[in-house]
């Protein structure tokens, strides 16, 4: 039976009981989708954008999906310590799918998307499934036909949420899970966010996600996103997030992978509206068997726009890091300005290195670059740490810290940026295999 | 006191560098040590301090009774072994704050001490900046980085400060024509000497000698010490150069 | 402003675009075996090469074009080419050894004597037309000591041991679609060994040349440096100006033993098509040196100014341990021109070195791509690359891309690549035109100057040529 099989059937043999569990709206584009999904099948490592993933090889085991949505309990309490000391957050934990709770205030909501599909099933249309095309990504079409929940986020006009929002993606299952997740942020013009997502698992089971998450960024709003990845050596994780960036935005986005087994992060950004600044961070710890596969679009449509990317791998024992990262700058987007750096290091014989930027211009009057290396640690500087008496092994800690540290120290989200350097310190000691909060690493 | 007996070394799986040297510091003395280029002026400084790009063919180096060359690059540091670096490596990402309580605490665990409370840690970084005169926003920064060539000279002198080592070596090989430089180096290491440190002193000009008085001088050519006197030496190598102890030598 | 150059370029001439008249024998349209075997037979080969392009032929046909360069390749119609064309053959048969004066004054033309006396100082030549070598000269000066440099068809036939020790090896027909189709086809190119600790005393050269409408070709060149040897290799090519498309498929295979060096300089001039993008040469070429030796070097350089299509990677396997390899490029794509071009560094020994500089500039509504890998394996000890790839966008029509790819199993590698992409500025523009010097000089010298590092690795005679070809293909595209 091929990968895509088990899913076609599934979808064949449950498309009641999903359609039963969920939004009209949502179910509106899950026969087209599946349709989709059935035409393209799963990506192929020949395919440009998945070279480096083997999307078929994640999706052939047999896991099981909580389509009939028996309801999976959660003691919040218990992963609270997973919470960024220090951090006045708004905390949201979404189980699975599920946001374990929803809220209006101040025009602002928060909570199931499902939910708000009921409610304001206007807005929801004009943007639910608009980015994500499920005729270009099969892992788009897959979420869109069996994802029957997720996440959304509404900031009306010239509202800002005062309070950064820390969405806690908690999965838990008793057996092996595929979790569809869908996320929907729409920031009207002038709103003001700052979000931070965890993903955390519970339980020692293999757990498969798909997350696909847009993004609407309305005219001169401004939003500052963090994703942090502590999950554990049995979750894979396949995330396609999309962003369309309006006139006047300061949008950045940060991606970080400390504990998974296996990740791919696809971020597609579109510039649709000039003055716009967007920066792409990430960093990856990666050590033992993880994999992380960073995949990036930023896409000039618009003139006067900046972009920047910034990101490091720390790569060891026999993990696989991977960074493709395009720039398209089109005919029209002159004064285009954008930068793109990856920078790795390979610390093992075993470990393994893949980067691929791509500049693809057809604007004379615009100033690229990118820069990508792959290296060791500086020789000269070890020498002379140990010369001032460091112990190698301390000195290769520092310098390897040091590299991260780039990416983390650009986090504007002070607590977070502590908690990182210390989370990262404490795994480059190796004083610390998994992270303090789950449950499971107690 | 230091003693290195017929030392040969050779850059790894390269030509032999140093073809047999002996020297001997004793506590308390300044020996310069003069020569042509590539003479293997650099290379005695850096296999001393165990830079990995050199190995030891023969020979002996002990400090204070006991064997360096058994040593890795950080205990014999801890021993109390320090080398001004010629030209300093930046080191981008790493503050000097970090840095520096790095090698102060490695040193005191190497010598059973505990590690320096954070505070008390501060304080020390304050008195030996005021000590030896280096501006505080150049401590706030990484190591080394974007220092001008006499910043990280000073830089070099507040590690020293810092580390309190016993034997110093100053290598001031190429930079003879920057007096700054060398002047920042001298009188840093002259403000800093206590009776019984001892140093090497690598220059290819008598200069450096002006700020730092030597006890002893050593020429070296092609690998051998072909020449050790007193300070007139260094005098008569400024007026002469090096040709008529090659000849001498030959 | 900028427009009225962008026009003007359009009126620039192909100074290589006349046709020779002279009589060609052309074999029918069409590819299949009995096409393979009348060209193995016409040149006389041995049961073992037909064998082996039968083989290739036949592997060819189980593969379609690939598609993944950022290229819009014209569908080529391949029972449409005529696979052999011989300008050399006489009418009436006659067995006369005489070369046709109109051979001769074409290469003359085309600055190529092949009269020995005449020849550019220190540099032998192997002339190539169409599917057949004309002439090689210095051949027996050369073989005093021990050089072979004769066409491929030469060699076949006078050194047949040699050949079959080493075709195929480096590029295999299996490679990829276009090889497959050379290794089936291909007619005639150059071979050249350079016996051991041997310093080749001149410059050696092939000029290819397309005459005869409607034919592809698909030259072959192979080059062994044996141990503690050098050669410094030049290859230069034209084509008439043709409506239709020719296909230009060729394969460049390098095998450098120890301590051995080779240069290969390419200077392409293909003719590129019209302002319209109509006709020009498909350029579709596999080029790859095999590092085989320890301490072994090669160094390709190219200057890449014609072809309506240019798809060429020139590449370095890099297995005996310290070997080095060097690829220097300037590609200039002007009016509908596409090359997607670059190298393949492919580090398997330990403490292997490659550098590669690569400087793309396109104009017009052309499209430039640099594509590239750096590969370095589990073994490859101490590794190091340098890449550093620069665009220069002359107007608003055109497309600049880089598509590096790098690859790294080894933790003691070291692979750096950087990439820009900038135009020439109104400032430096205004400058050159305060001191008095055209728009249209001014662009030619900002090029050159930007193009310098890697015309500085070409040959003095070849820098020349490269430069005046730089400024001519450039001419009036101010952006």
């Amino acid at each position: 039976m091929s990968s895509e099989s088990q899913y076609i059937e599934l979808y064949r043999e449950c498309r009641s009981m999903i359609h039963q569990h969920s939004a009209p709206l949502m179910n509106a584009l899950r026969d087209e989708a599946m349709a989709d999904f059935e035409a393209q099948g799963f990506p192929s490592q020949k395919v440009e954008r998945y070279k480096y993933t083997n999307v078929a090889e994640a999706f052939a085991p047999n896991y099981g999906v909580n389509l009939n949505r028996v309801n999976i309990p959660a003691d919040t309490a218990e992963v609270f310590k997973c919470d960024v000391p220090n951090l006045s957050t708004n905390l949201l934990f979404v189980v699975n799918d599920k946001p374990l709770a929803s809220s209006t205030r101040d025009g602002i909501y928060i909570g199931s998307l499902c939910d708000f599909a009921m409610q304001h099933p206007d807005v929801l249309q004009q943007h639910y499934a608009q980015l994500a095309s499920t005729k270009a990504d099969a892992i788009n079409a897959l979420n869109t036909a069996l994802a029957q929940d997720g996440l959304l986020i509404f900031i009306p006009r010239n509202k800002r949420m005062e309070k950064t929002l820390q969405v806690v993606n908690l999965l838990r299952s008793g057996v092996d899970m595929l979790v569809n997740r869908r996320v929907l942020i729409i920031m009207e013009e002038g709103a003001e966010a700052t979000l931070l997502f965890c993903d955390h698992a519970m339980d020692q089971v293999n757990f498969l996600t798909t997350q696909v998450c847009e993004i609407f960024c309305g005219n001169n709003s401004r939003l500052d996103m963090y994703e942090l990845e502590e999950t554990h050596t049995s979750c894979r994780r396949f995330s396609n997030l999309y962003i369309k960036v309006g006139t006047d935005c300061t949008v950045s986005h940060n991606n970080i992978t400390l504990f998974n087994g296996e990740t791919r992060n696809t971020t597609d950004v579109l510039l649709m509206g000039e003055n716009s600044e967007v920066t792409l961070n990430g960093c990856v710890v990666a050590d033992k068997n993880q994999r992380v596969d960073n995949n990036t679009l930023i896409d000039h449509q618009v003139p006067n726009c900046t972009s920047n990317e910034l990101f490091k791998y720390v790569v060891d024992d026999s993990a696989v890091g991977a960074f493709a990262g395009r720039i398209l700058v089109r005919p029209d987007a002159q004064k285009t300005s954008s930068q793109e750096t990856n920078a790795n290091l390979c610390a093992s014989p075993t470990a393994h290195v893949y980067t691929q930027p791509m500049l693809e211009i057809y604007a004379d009057d615009v100033k690229c670059s990118h820069g990508s290396t792959v290296g060791v640690l500086d020789a000269s500087a070890l020498f002379y740490m140990q010369q001032r008496g460091i112990p190698i092994d301390e000195a290769r800690m520092l310098l390897k810290f040091a590299f991260a540290g780039q990416v983390i120290d650009a986090i504007r989200l002070e607590p977070l940026r502590d908690r990182l350097h210390y989370l990262i310190e404490k795994r480059f000691r190796g004083e610390l295999n998994k992270c303090t909060g789950c449950a499971l690493c107690k | 006191m230091l003693e290195i007996k017929n030392l040969h070394a050779a850059v790894v799986g390269g030509k032999e560098i140093l073809k047999g040297i002996d020297l001997t510091i004793r506590d308390g003395e300044i020996h310069a040590l003069m020569g042509t280029n590539g003479a293997g002026k650099s290379t005695l400084s850096k296999v001393i301090v165990g830079d990995p790009s050199y190995e030891v063919t023969e020979g002996t180096i002990t400090f204070n009774g006991a064997d360096v060359l058994a040593m890795k690059t950080e205990e014999r540091a801890h021993a109390g072994i320090f080398m001004s670096f010629q030209q300093p490596v930046e080191i981008p990402g790493v503050s000097m704050t970090n840095f520096m309580r790095a090698a102060v605490n490695a040193r005191r665990k190497a010598l059973g001490l505990e590690a320096l409370k954070s505070t008390d840690f501060l304080k020390l970084m304050r008195d030996k900046r005021k000590l030896v005169d280096i501006d505080n926003k150049l401590v706030n920064r990484s190591v080394n980085e974007g220092f001008s060539g006499g910043e990280k000279k000073r830089n070099e002198i507040f590690q020293m400060a810092m580390l309190e080592p016993s034997f110093c070596i100053l290598d001031e090989t190429d930079s003879g024509l920057d007096v700054d430089a060398l002047r920042i180096v001298a009188e840093g290491f002259n403000k800093l000497r206590k009776p019984d440190t001892s140093a090497l002193v690598i220059t290819h000009y008598q200069r450096l000698l002006d700020y730092i008085r030597p006890d002893i001088v050593h020429v070296l050519l092609d690998g051998r010490i072909v020449k050790t006197a007193g300070p007139e030496l260094a005098l008569q190598i400024e007026e002469q150069g090096f040709d008529w102890i090659k000849d001498e030598t030959k | 402003m900028a427009n009225e150059f962008v026009k003007k370029v359009a009126e620039e001439k192909y100074k290589f675009g006349f046709t020779t008249d002279v009589h060609t024998e052309i074999i029918d349209k069409g590819l299949n075996e009995d096409v393979i075997r009348l060209i193995s037979s016409k040149k006389g080969e041995p049961d073992w090469l037909l064998e082996f392009r039968l083989q290739a032929f036949r592997y060819w046909q189980t593969q379609t074009q690939p598609t993944w360069g950022h290229l819009r390749l014209p569908d080529i119609d391949y029972q449409a080419i005529s696979y052999y064309a011989d300008p050399t053959k006489k009418k009436d048969n006659a067995q006369s050894k005489e070369i046709d004066p109109e051979l001769m004054k074409t290469f003359d033309k085309l600055g190529i004597p092949l009269e020995e006396r005449l020849a550019l100082s220190g540099t032998a030549v192997d002339a190539v037309m169409d599917s057949v070598s004309v002439k090689t000269t210095f051949k027996e000066k050369l073989s005093e000591k021990g050089i072979i440099f004769c066409s491929i068809s030469e060699a076949v036939k006078k050194h047949p041991d040699l050949v079959r020790q080493y075709l195929g090896q480096v590029v295999p027909y299996r490679d990829n679609y276009f090889a497959a189709l050379n290794s089936a086809v291909f007619s005639d190119g150059s071979f050249v060994y350079i016996p051991k600790n041997t310093r080749c005393p001149m410059e050696l050269s092939t000029y290819f040349r397309i005459n005869a409408r409607n034919t592809g070709q698909f030259e072959r060149t192979l080059i062994v440096c044996d141990e503690g040897s050098y050669v410094s290799y030049l290859e230069g090519c034209t084509a008439p100006m043709r409506d239709e498309n020719q296909l230009h498929a060729a394969i460049v295979e390098i095998m450098v033993m120890d301590n051995a060096e080779v240069k290969y300089s390419t200077v392409q001039n293909w003719y590129p098509g019209d302002a319209e993008g109509k006709g020009g040469v498909l350029n579709l070429v596999t080029k790859r040196g095999l590092l085989k030796g320890a301490n072994s070097k090669l160094s390709w350089t190219q200057v890449e100014t014609g072809s309506a299509i240019t798809w060429k990677y020139p590449s370095c396997v890099l297995q005996g341990d310290n070997s080095q390899a060097e690829f220097y490029s300037v590609a200039v794509t002007n009016n509908f021109q596409q090359a997607d071009t670059g190298t393949k560094m492919i580090h398997i020994g330990k403490n292997t070195r490659s550098t590669i500089i690569s400087k793309g500039i396109s104009a017009g509504r052309s499209e430039n791509s640099y594509r590239g890998l750096v590969r370095v394996g589990r073994k490859a000890d101490n590794a190091r690359n340098y890449s550093s790839c620069d665009s220069l966008l002359l107007g608003s029509l055109c497309g600049a891309h880089t598509f590096p790819y790098m690859d790294v199993q080894n933790n003691t590698a070291t692979v750096e690549h950087e990439a820009t992409t900038s135009k020439i500025s109104e400032d430096q523009l205004l400058y050159c035109n305060q001191r008095g010097i055209s728009t249209e000089e001014a662009v030619g010298l900002i090029v050159n100057g930007y193009a310098k590092e890697v015309l500085n690795k070409l040959p003095m005679e070849f820098a020349v040529e490269a430069q005046k070809l730089l400024s001519v293909s450039l001419e009036g595209t101010v952006g």
